[in-house]
Order: structure tokens, then C-alpha cells, then sequence
């Protein structure tokens, strides 16, 4: 089953009345259950790409479905999509309110859906990520960078996504730190049904953990790569 | 000045907060015309360590040591009119991120004679001369329209590059390099590094190159050292990382993901076992 299909995407940034298109005519499909990788050095659209995936910027051309659901272009997600579809971002320092404890920042979305056991499902989330409980009423200058990164992990995971969509999620880390959380997405992968698109510079990373890889350049799609 | 370990020579070297925290809790090294890597998660006091090395620690930071000497001076009483002497002429550094490092606001030229002007008396005319030629050597291309240019105009390897430029311009003794490629693209990393080590061979510098990923600047080094949690817990030769001893040096070199390890989980750190090491060592 393919939970996305794109078909001749163009993607353009819209400033005032500028448009520039810097992704091009893309087509891909990403199966569900693989881990997508993709590659490119800065500037390729790689990002550019992920942020239409993830609904956050609506100028885009072409088709895309998504979890059986066609998109439309110019407007922002709605229904189930906004839940099923979640993002981690690079940089851990920035993705968290800082005057925010994290349990106020992670339950906000729950109390939004309405969903009564929140924390429950918090505890849970952190045991799943393998944090200290105790963790939850800090703030996010009194963790480290690594640990930061699993919140995120653990915010984008609370709301049981089908797709999680992760832009550079180890870069701003240690090399120590990245391995941890990269063992961290696997087990995660393994344990719930998910789908995961990762962009990241690094082949390294991405050879480790893709299923099915694409290299982009300077907007277009440079080479396709399936891993067993 | 020609005696092999005589650019640094620390012994117990001890940072500490006013509350008598201790970051950086003794540590002894001294290194000649060499290329060592300091190598290290974030928080185990490398960087600290380099910047003692700079001068540059805040106020709020105590620095003592039984033996801090730099080319055989002992810098650790000098204030700062010393410490300008010395920086930028003896010893140079280049930051993690060109993007903060690099003043927006001057043009490339002016930022790269800056240390021209404050160490050397030179006329204006073999100032932009030395910044081209210095721009040329670090791989840059068309120097005399890159002088006029701005730091935004450049990539971030470009602004790398021009940090190197400045850092080298005075011929210094010593370079500092403080995780010079975290902030660049994968392909451009190897580039850099490789720039850094064959600039710093060619005129018989030492190198002090910190990073966290052991990986990739074990091959641009001849020596390791490995800090964590403020102290130094391993040292050895680059060509013998492979079959290091200390868990903590081991999980580090085999840390790195690759296509081989797919299926695999990644070697992590088991903090508790290097802890109860490095207590051990303490003692």
C-alpha cells in the first residue's frame, strides 16, 4: 500500500508577490511501514519538500495523495490528516517552548482532541522513549540536547501518527547522542506501525536506517535507491 | 622553541565555577608541532579547555593550574594587554559557525587584515596583497572580488575558509580549531578538515582540533584525546583507536552508523560502567 504518492510536484516560496520554485516536477512513492531517506546537501529542496508533506507550506502544484487521501493544493490540512501526520525538527534547542514545562507543552495537543487520560499517556510516552517519569515537570533548559530531541520524539509520537516526518533529527547532536536516538527510531518503527521520511545530509545515517532512499539536486530527484 | 613539546604544557589543569563547581577537573597534557584531537561529548569541558588556552574564559570561571605555559610562557597570571599580544599572533582559533563568527556588517578583506593591522605595521598596499595571497591559500577563489564581499554572500564553507584565512594571516605557532565543521554539510566537512591539516602541516604548526565525532578527525590527527565529564580519560595515538581499550574511546569509535551496521542496533554508552571508571581512576 503506498501511503504517499506524489506526481509531477513543483514547490515554489511565496514572498509578497515573488514565487520561486525550487523543487521540480518530483515523483515518488513511499510504501507504508518504510523508512523513506532524503538525501541532498543544503539548498536541494530536500526540506523544501518535507514541509509540503507536513502541511506547512501550501504552494505547491502537481498531485499528491496521502494516506489514501487526495491533497489539495493552496490549502492547509484538515481532519484526521492534522493528526496522523507528525513532524520532528532539527534543532531540540528551538522546537520547545522555553517557558513552558513539558508536561504543559506536550499536553496541550491532547487537551485540544479532547482526549481524557492525558497523563497516563504522557508516562507512558516517556517510558517509551526511555526518560526518567520524573522529567516531566522541567523545563527544557534543564535537559540536554539529547533528551530533548526524545520530547520531541515523544510529542510527535502522543498523538499515534501513521507518518512521522523527521527533518535532519540528529545533526544538532553528539555523535554519541545521535546513535542513541537512532536506536531509539528504530525500536519504534519495529514496535508501532509506522512510517517514517527522514531528511538528512549525513548518507551515512541514512544508508543505516532507509529502506528506500532518493538523492535530490538542485530541486529535481538525481537518483533512486532501494536497500533490500 | 624548537623542543617538541614545548608549544603547551599543562599540568592539573582545574576550571571551576564561583560555587566551587568543577568543570574541567585537572587535567595534564602538553603537545608539540602536532596535530592532536580533542574529542569529547557536549559538557565534558573541552571546549572550556581550549578557551583557557585562549585567554578567553568569562570572569565567572576560575582557572587554576600547577602548570599552565604557553610557548614556554607562563600565561595564566597575564592580563588582558598580554593575552592581545599573543592572540591572533601566536596562537589563533577558528569557531564552530562561520555565520556568528564572521562580523555581518565588514567586508571580508577588512575582517581578514584585522590581525594584520593590530600585530604588524604594514602599508596598506602589502596588507591587501598578504589577504589575497592568504585567501588564495586557503582555496578561495578570485580573492580580489571576494575581499569586497560580505559574510551573508558566502556559503558556509566559503565562511569557513575565510576564518581560516584569518586565523593563519600572522603565521601563528598554535591553531585551535573548536569543532570547525559541526555547522557544514557532510561533503564539505572532509574538504575543511583536510584544508585545516595540510595548511597546518605545510607550516609546521601544532593543531588542536575538537570535535565530538572521533570518526572523522581520527584520520586528520596523529594523537587522540578523549575527555568526558571534565576530565581526560584516554589518550593514544590515532592509528590505535581501533582496538582502543577504554569503553568510553571504543563506543565512540564504533558509534557512527553505516551501511554495514543496517539491522544492527549502534553501540551506546553504558554512562554508569564509565563512571564507576573514571571514579576509579580518580582515586
Amino acid at each position: 500500500m503506498n501511503l504517499i504518492e506524489l506526481n509531477d510536484v513543483s514547490i515554489s516560496h511565496v514572498q509578497g508577490s515573488e514565487r520561486n520554485t525550487v523543487v521540480h516536477d518530483v515523483n515518488l512513492t513511499v510504501k507504508a511501514g518504510e523508512c523513506f531517506g532524503l538525501v541532498g546537501p543544503s539548498g536541494c529542496g530536500k526540506s523544501t519538500l518535507l514541509w509540503v508533506l507536513a502541511g506547512l507550506n501550501p504552494h505547491w502544484s502537481g498531485s499528491i495523495n496521502m494516506l489514501d487521501q487526495p491533497l489539495s493544493a493552496g490549502k492547509v490540512f484538515t481532519g484526521d490528516l492534522r493528526r496522523r501526520v507528525q513532524m520532528v525538527f532539527q534543532d531540540p534547542y528551538a522546537s520547545l517552548h522555553p517557558k513552558h514545562r513539558l508536561r504543559r507543552a506536550l499536553s496541550e495537543p491532547l487537551k485540544l482532541l479532547g482526549y481524557q487520560d492525558i497523563d497516563d499517556r504522557l508516562s507512558e510516552g516517556f517510558k517509551q522513549v526511555g526518560l526518567a517519569e520524573n522529567m516531566i515537570d522541567r523545563y527544557p533548559h534543564q535537559l540536554s540536547g539529547g533528551q530533548r530531541q526524545r520530547v520531541a520524539i515523544i510529542r510527535a509520537l502522543l498523538l499515534e501518527p501513521k507518518l512521522l516526518l523527521l527533518d535532519e533529527p540528529t545533526s544538532a547532536l553528539d555523535m554519541s547522542v545521535q546513535a542513541e536516538i537512532l536506536n531509539l527510531l528504530n525500536d519504534l518503527k519495529a514496535k508501532r506501525d509506522l512510517t517514517m521520511v527522514m531528511v538528512s545530509h549525513d548518507p551515512d545515517v541514512v544508508d543505516y536506517m532507509c529502506d528506500h532512499a532518493v538523492t535530490m539536486k538542485a530541486g529535481r530527484i538525481d537518483q533512486e535507491k532501494f536497500y533490500n | 622553541m624548537t623542543n617538541n613539546s614545548s608549544l603547551i604544557r599543562i599540568e592539573s589543569l582545574k576550571i571551576g565555577l564561583e560555587d566551587g563547581t568543577e568543570l574541567v577537573k585537572g587535567i595534564d597534557f602538553s603537545m608539540g608541532r602536532e596535530r592532536v584531537a580533542l574529542v569529547g561529548e557536549s559538557g565534558s569541558g573541552k571546549s572550556l579547555t581550549a578557551r583557557s588556552l585562549m585567554g578567553l574564559l568569562p570572569d565567572s570561571l576560575h582557572v587554576q593550574a600547577d602548570r599552565f605555559e604557553l610557548l614556554g610562557e607562563a600565561v595564566l597570571p597575564y592580563n588582558q594587554r598580554q593575552w592581545n599580544q599573543l592572540r591572533g599572533k601566536q596562537v589563533a582559533m577558528v569557531l564552530q559557525d562561520p555565520k556568528y563568527a564572521l562580523n555581518p556588517t565588514q567586508n571580508i578583506g577588512r575582517q581578514v587584515a584585522e590581525p594584520l593591522v593590530l600585530h604588524q605595521s604594514l602599508s596598506k598596499k602589502v596588507r591587501i596583497e598578504k589577504v589575497e595571497h592568504m585567501l588564495d591559500a586557503v582555496g578561495l577563489p578570485n580573492p580580489a572580488q571576494l575581499r569586497k564581499m560580505y559574510p551573508h554572500q558566502l556559503s558556509g564553507g566559503m565562511g569557513q575558509r575565510v576564518m581560516l584565512a584569518i586565523a593563519l594571516i600572522n603565521d601563528p605557532q598554535f591553531l585551535i580549531a573548536d569543532e570547525p565543521t559541526s555547522a557544514l554539510d557532510h561533503a564539505v566537512r572532509d574538504q575543511v578538515l583536510e584544508l585545516i591539516s595540510s595548511l597546518v602541516e605545510e607550516r609546521n604548526m601544532g593543531l588542536l582540533l575538537i570535535s565530538h565525532d572521533l570518526q572523522q578527525v581520527a584520520d586528520y590527527c596523529e594523537r587522540v584525546l578523549v575527555m568526558y565529564q571534565g576530565q581526560l580519560i584516554d589518550q593514544l595515538a590515532a592509528s590505535e583507536l581501533s582496538n582502543a581499550s577504554h569503553p568510553y574511546t571504543k563506543t565512540l569509535w564504533s558509534c557512527r552508523p553505516n551501511i554495514d551496521k543496517r539491522g544492527e542496533s549502534l553501540p551506546i554508552l553504558d554512562r554508569k560502567q564509565i563512571a564507576s571508571l573514571t571514579e576509579g581512576a580518580a582515586r
